[in-house]
């Protein structure tokens, strides 16, 4: 049929029943901002997270000695494993998949003082590639920890960001001297602020970092506290860590099947299972909002049968001028739709407006750091569109089969 | 053209039965104009409707251009209601929104008649009813002869072969009647098939044959003294 018949005989019903076509465009608007609201807070805590559990690291593996529990060709259970700093580049060897492998220690309590100022604090000594692993991203003006540094065993200092605040205040810290237990250190870089999800010892913010080679020459340690390493590709990562406990179990000589002689913490599969929770919680979401929009199509569907009867004369007198069934079927599909698509897109546009405004009010808060804002995706839109248009099919198809499979001669007489 | 053997219509009301047509003999040749009388309930509309296809019979043979209707599927039903066979009522049956011209263009929709052709046409029939002045107007600013007019035109605009006409004449006023009249005469002298159910006996007495139907039976088939 002709898209103006089409326009115009939707006008003419939409005066007729103009009260009741309001509401259901009310209805449907309302219905879709619900799914749109309710997807877009699950978008918007996904990709907040997502940023959080970066701020650990990304694609990292951490390992730390434990103790034999198997009793292992001749040697008796109990020995305790502990990694040295060799083992990072006897690691890296035997393993080439790995991108990066990294060592750490860590000290509790260590005295930090800046001017009058006097903390207790951790100090880690890390190598230089804590940066790529564990995203230790310097601010402008300074830098990480670097090789030369670990050559050098520079007594230079990487400080968290709320370290800095509790020394320096607003004061600017590169170049400037701090003292680690008494011994002068230089200050070279600041931690951009980031939002962590987890941490193993304490949160980044919150550490004093120096060079591995010079915390093992200043606190005189033998054992690393810890093992990053990062692959290449996540792919296969099982089949990677077995490998990795088979080499050091290899040169340890404990059984590769203890697992109490290493402790590993596969930051891979943990942020796979924390997007497995949030895929669930968007998809309950999602369920809810659709569940809500579906009882706006009852209404369109309430419409439609109003309308088919009113109109039963001029279905007799269409299929007396030779209409055929299928015609007719689609005369009133589409005018669900259009119902459908008024009422959802008014509903689409209300939503973005607000999402796109709430994101623009200047408001700081822990919880919209860490649940983040509201956001609304082509995802999202397109996602809405087909339940919309699904929604907008099953709402008029039954009553335009109804329409279609009225008897002519009956419908001729019907006043 | 139309040939009815033994057309037998049943409708069921509640738990009744009712037989609206007893058994029909009647054939139509191509050309004739044909006059359909008899009393209220006598089954003329019953048997106008089976002839343009809008309903089936429950039982007998029709046979259209020697086709059996009753093998036709649903939508080669409603082709023939919209090349072959065309209806004008007595209510008019306008689609109240639309103007003359869309309503004009109904039928020519449905045949998937294009653009400027459909243009073309539509000025044609309505120019031929005398209503080319009247395109942009809506049923509601139209007199009942002007409207009966439309939906001659909305009749003509696929170059049926059958016209049928249920009390074309019985809401108009002896004048706008006449008129309408003449319009189907016209019709008929240029080779139409106009089949016409009228109770205005003058009105069926200029046609060529007039069948007199009477408790769903043929009582008379021929002129009426």
């Amino acid at each position: 049929m002709k898209p103006l018949i089409i326009y115009n005989v939707f006008i003419r019903d939409f005066r007729k029943q103009k009260k009741r076509i309001t509401l259901t465009l009310v209805a449907l608007a309302w219905g879709t901002i619900s799914i749109m609201l309710l997807l877009g807070f699950g978008e918007g805590l996904q990709q907040q997270l997502s940023i959080n559990q970066k701020g650990l690291g990304e694609g990292i593996v951490i390992l730390w000695g434990g103790q034999t529990s198997i009793p292992y060709k001749g040697l008796g259970k109990g020995r305790r494993i502990a990694f040295t700093p060799e083992d990072i580049d006897f690691l890296k060897e035997r393993v080439p998949e790995l991108k990066n492998v990294g060592g750490e220690f860590s000290h509790w309590g260590t005295n930090i003082k800046y001017k009058d100022k006097v903390l207790s604090e951790m100090v880690a000594g890390i190598t230089p590639n804590f940066k790529q692993m564990r995203n230790h991203i310097p601010q402008m003006g300074g830098r990480m920890i670097d090789e030369w540094d670990m050559k050098l065993k520079r007594r230079v200092v990487f400080l968290g960001d709320k370290i800095k605040q509790k020394l320096f205040g607003d004061e600017d810290p590169i170049g400037k001297q701090i003292f680690v237990n008494s011994i002068p250190f230089t200050v070279i870089g600041v931690m951009i602020p980031k939002m962590q999800m987890s941490s193993y010892h304490n949160m980044d913010e919150n550490i004093t970092s120096i060079p591995l080679t010079t915390f093992q020459a200043i606190f005189g340690r033998l054992y690393l506290d810890d093992i990053i390493y990062q692959p290449y590709s996540l792919k296969h990562m099982k089949a990677l860590k077995k490998r990795v406990i088979e080499t050091f179990a290899a040169k340890y000589k404990f059984d590769p099947q203890d697992d109490r002689a290493i402790s590993v913490w596969d930051y891979v599969e943990s942020t796979r299972e924390t997007n497995n929770v949030l895929m669930g919680i968007q998809l309950f979401l999602g369920i809810i909002g659709a569940l809500t929009l579906l009882i706006a199509g009852v209404g369109v569907a309430n419409i439609m049968y109003v309308s088919i009867k009113e109109r039963t004369r001029e279905i007799g007198i269409k299929m007396a001028m030779g209409a055929r069934r299928a015609y007719i079927l689609w005369e009133f599909l589409i005018e669900a739709l259009i119902i459908t698509f008024l009422g959802g897109g008014g509903g689409m546009a209300i939503s973005y407006i607000l999402t796109e405004g709430f994101k623009r009010i200047p408001i700081q808060s822990e919880v919209l750091n860490f649940m983040g804002r509201p956001t609304i995706s082509l995802d999202i839109g397109i996602t809405v569109i087909i339940i919309l248009g699904f929604m907008g099919i099953l709402a008029g198809l039954f009553p335009a089969m109804k329409a279609a499979s009225v008897s002519p001669v009956e419908s001729l007489r019907y006043e | 053209m139309i040939d009815l053997k033994h057309i037998v219509k049943a409708y069921r009301t509640g738990k009744v039965d009712f037989q609206a047509l007893k058994g029909i003999d009647l054939q139509v040749k191509k050309g004739e104009y044909i006059a359909i009388v008899g009393p209220s309930g006598s089954g003329k509309s019953t048997l106008m409707n089976i002839i343009g296809c809008l309903d089936i019979p429950s039982g007998g043979e029709y046979l259209l251009d020697e086709q059996p209707v009753n093998t036709f599927s649903s939508n080669q039903l409603a082709d023939i209601r919209n090349k072959k066979i065309s209806f004008v009522f007595q209510a008019f049956n306008l689609l109240p929104y639309a103007t003359a011209y869309e309503n004009v263009e109904v039928p020519l929709l449905f045949a998937g008649m294009k653009g400027r052709k459909r243009k073309n046409r539509i000025m044609e029939v309505l120019a031929q009813v005398g209503l080319a002045n009247k395109i942009g107007n809506k049923p509601t600013e139209m007199s009942g002869g002007e409207m009966q007019r439309v939906a001659i035109a909305r009749a003509l605009a696929n170059e049926p072969e059958i016209i049928l006409a249920d009390e074309p004449t019985g809401n108009l006023d002896s004048k706008s009647g006449t008129e309408i009249v003449d319009i189907f005469d016209d019709l008929w002298k240029a080779g139409k098939t106009v089949i016409m159910i009228t109770h205005d006996l003058f009105l069926a007495q200029k046609t060529e044959r007039i069948v007199k139907l009477k408790d769903g039976l043929i009582e008379n088939n021929g002129n009426l003294a």
